[in-house]
């Protein structure tokens, strides 16, 4: 008991010193922090979205719909190209997650074959004896587009949040097709969710002003609805694409007339397309259309070849700076779609951060007080070694770069709790061992001996609880069982040996002939 | 230095052991209830679970909810739930899902609802779970659950002998049942938080038990004579005093978080109040007096012999 090596002290000192350097930061305010010099630590427990506000979004990437739309093109190919060679085929079109179709002569086989297989390109194609043809996406191929579309679809959700002034995003991949979005501090998660949110592909393409003169719908023509709050109405538009907005370099909100309007950029592929369309086609109307709704449908005056152009379309200001942010990122490859949102107000997040310190508060009052009562001297040892314990705790959890969720706050509470346990545990033992007629240092020796696995196996099983919890928990509930493990083994240390070297340190001193217990 | 109290004294003789009989049929009676009323009633889930859409809102006046219904009600949304609690000028506004199927439905509310309220609240919560996400935070859920179980049992059958273990265990199912009784009882919100402090409270109720048992072996070992009510009961006697000081002190830390806590953690302080109390409790009148019906002498008489080997105890 008395015997502590020399080695054994200064680490426990080590230790608990380390634990006061790296638990400090979180005491000082940020800009002070920053103003100090390099070498001292400044890693601080980072706030949970829950108490410092702001919205966790987790999305899933539609790929089922990026397949679907990948097959549709190959069937659109197909049509047109197996047209122009004059092959035959009948039962074109996507069944059951594949291009399927039926080449009318068998003979012909060999001469439809390098064009099915252009317009399958990494597709796997199957072409049976019988002329019965399928396209579809092997396992392999369907991950990548998974993959490829997920990674496309973080790189522009960022390039859109970013956009906006967005301090400190969180956009990760999470597992196969979902994307977690953590937006810190955000005050109107709604606008940044419609930006998110919007697919924004864009097209120009021309009005079928014949379709639009007779109302008779031809197959390469559809309907396009006006988009809501534009001047537009629906409108019969070619399903030929003039240009796409992959070929977008550059898009401004201005202002023409007074009035809010996008200014944009073709690179050059771009604006040769539309130089040779619009030219081609003076005095009808082409409409641009983002997600199927036709923003504005003007009429060509004269042939546009500088490659840029402006959308007026009865925007708002800020109307005319999303269309702007959106051309400017580019198009999501699939539709997102939200799985889960958890938005706090700021207001909230900082009740709950008063509301977890009143209660941090008021249950360490409560245990000091209590451990005093019961103890005496050595219920405040306990006591010290309590605060140490969540002094390590704080240090752990800045060095680890976690995160503090308000359950993270109650892990916090009933670690201090169950950290007095321990000590409990000992003093009780040890005022049996006194009541058993032995001297103070024997029986303060024979209660830490003795307790230390009842310790140890008590723990344990809290520990692989909380560790299931922590693997399969989300969110909120993975901080609080952070703190919970961290609370664990801190509280060991603590404890059992911070208090062993105080009480050790006391009983050299004093030389108590009786224990004040 | 003044006298530091002693709040069990020293020489207490409680006979625990004499009651058995009548607390395992109050053990037997919450379990079945329990049960009964999982399956009957069943429980409260929140949209963790369930899926749906929860808003916390705060006016700053007064909340008249009749109207505040009347505005909601007609949209159409199905069964809105509104709650005021704090000090009434805080409402939760709560939509099932059965009643908006799916993802891109529940995004429309959530505007719809905005907008109809206007902007005069502060939003200061907004929480939207999928049915898919729903049903997966459900399984994932019940598999954090079974594990952390089945994790636990192991450890008590790896450390100690399985009268030791099967006991423990039972307790630990008890507690854990009647703490998802209580929660199918008072219709107290079942949500991700609640399954962590269920999960809290079944290592704490085995710590209390191991605890306990650490000290029923070392006696064993040490009164080798002694009949084995009266070891049980002196066992849960010496301990006694840790039991009421521990379990006191936990219990006040989470009292502080039941008063502070608010509408979050509301269900997890109740679940792990409960958790407290019932796990002391099955400790003492549920895992401990089934010892009786153990053959504990082979136990004691196996680690007498020297090369038994069998895992250091702490006494």
């Amino acid at each position: 008991m008395l015997q502590f090596s020399k080695w054994k002290i200064t680490t426990i000192l080590v230790i608990i010193l380390a634990g006061i350097v790296f638990a400090a930061p979180n005491l000082i305010a940020r800009d002070k922090l920053d103003s100090l010099p390099g070498w001292i630590p400044k890693t601080v427990v980072s706030l949970g979205l829950d108490l410092q506000g702001g919205s966790h979004l987790l999305y899933e990437v539609d790929t089922k719909a990026l397949q679907a739309e990948r097959l549709q093109s190959v069937v659109d190919d197909l049509r047109i190209q197996l047209r122009t060679a004059n092959i035959g085929y009948t039962n074109l079109g996507v069944q059951n997650q594949q291009v399927t179709l039926k080449l009318l002569d068998p003979g012909q086989i060999e001469a439809a074959r390098p064009i099915l297989q252009k317009a399958a390109g990494q597709l796997s194609l199957n072409v049976g004896a019988d002329g019965a043809v399928t396209i579809q996406f092997s396992d392999a191929g369907a991950e990548q587009l998974k993959i490829q579309a997920v990674d496309q679809s973080i790189e522009v959700i960022r390039k859109r949040v970013d956009e906006t002034g967005t301090k400190e995003p969180t956009i990760i991949r999470q597992g196969d097709d979902r994307i977690v979005v953590q937006l810190p501090g955000v005050k109107d998660p709604q606008h940044l969710k419609d930006l998110i949110g919007k697919t924004a592909k864009m097209t120009f393409r021309l009005v079928d002003e014949a379709a639009a003169a007779s109302g008779q719908i031809p197959p390469t023509s559809e309907i396009v609805e006006g988009a809501p709050g534009s001047r537009e109405e629906k409108l019969p538009l070619q399903k030929r694409v003039m240009v796409s907005g992959e070929n977008l370099t550059g898009a401004q909100q201005t202002f023409q007339d007074g009035a809010p309007v996008v200014s944009f950029n073709f690179d050059t592929i771009g604006a040769k397309r539309f130089g040779d369309a619009t030219s081609q086609n003076i005095g009808k109307r082409f409409a641009i259309v983002l997600d199927n709704k036709i923003i504005s449908a003007p009429v060509i005056r004269s042939a546009i070849m500088g490659g840029s152009g402006i959308i007026s379309g009865n925007f708002t200001s800020q109307s005319a700076q999303d269309l702007a942010v959106l051309l400017r990122a580019g198009a999501l490859p699939a539709p997102l779609t939200v799985l889960e949102e958890r938005t706090v107000g700021a207001d909230l997040g900082a009740d709950s951060i008063a509301a977890g310190k009143i209660a941090c508060g008021l249950a360490v009052v409560l245990i000091v007080i209590a451990m005093v009562v019961l103890y005496g001297l050595f219920g405040i040892f306990a006591n010290i070694a309590l605060v140490l314990n969540a002094v390590l705790l704080i240090a752990i959890l800045s060095l680890l770069g976690a995160t503090l969720t308000f359950p993270g706050i109650a892990g916090l509470v009933l670690t201090l709790g169950m950290a007095v346990d321990a000590n409990v545990l000992i003093l009780e033992r040890v005022r049996e061992e006194m009541r058993n007629g032995r001297s103070p240092v024997k029986a303060m020796e024979t209660g830490y001996r003795e307790a230390q696995g009842t310790i140890f196996d008590a723990n344990i099983t809290h520990l692989i609880a909380t560790a299931f919890l922590f693997e399969f928990g989300s969110g909120p509930i993975k901080g609080f069982a952070v703190t919970l493990i961290i609370g664990i083994v801190t509280s060991i240390f603590t404890s059992i040996w911070v208090t062993r070297l105080m009480t050790s340190v006391w009983l050299r001193r004093a030389r108590p002939k009786a224990l004040p217990l | 230095m003044f006298k530091p109290l002693h709040i069990v004294p020293a020489g207490t003789r409680i006979d625990f052991m004499r009651y058995h009989k009548l607390t395992f049929a109050i053990s037997v009676i919450m379990v079945l209830g329990s049960i009964l009323l999982f399956f009957t009633r069943g429980l409260n889930y929140g949209i963790d679970f369930a899926g749906g859409i929860l808003l916390e809102v705060r006016s700053e006046q007064t909340v008249d909810l009749g109207e505040l219904r009347h505005k909601l009600d007609s949209l159409g949304l199905g069964e809105i739930a509104l709650q005021t609690f704090g000090d009434a000028n805080d409402v939760l506004i709560r939509v099932p899902m059965k009643d908006v199927a799916d993802e891109k439905a529940q995004q429309t509310a959530v505007q719809t609802i905005k907008d109809t309220l206007g902007s005069s609240w502060e939003y200061r919560r907004t929480e939207t779970v999928g049915p898919k996400f729903g049903d997966e935070l459900k399984s994932g859920t019940a598999w954090a659950f079974a594990l952390a179980m089945l994790g636990i049992m192991a450890y008590v059958w790896f450390r100690y002998e399985w009268q030791f273990g099967i006991n423990a265990l039972l307790a630990l199912f008890h507690d854990v049942i009647t703490t998802i009784g209580l929660f199918a009882l008072t219709q107290i919100e079942f949500n991700l938080t609640t399954v962590a402090a269920v999960l809290t409270i079944a290592g704490y109720s085995v710590n209390d038990t191991v605890v306990i048992y650490d000290r029923i072996r070392y006696d064993l070992k040490r009164y080798k004579k002694m009949p084995l009510p009266e070891l049980i009961n002196l066992s849960l006697n010496t301990t006694l005093s840790r039991t009421t000081v521990t379990s006191g002190l936990t219990l006040l830390s989470v009292l502080a978080l039941y008063f502070v806590g608010g509408d979050v953690l509301h269900g997890f302080s109740v679940a792990l109040i409960w958790g407290i109390v019932i796990g002391t409790y099955s400790t003492i009148c549920v895992a401990t007096p089934l010892l009786l019906y153990m053959h504990l002498h082979r136990i004691a008489r196996k680690e007498e012999a020297p090369e038994a080997g069998a895992p250091q105890t702490g006494r």
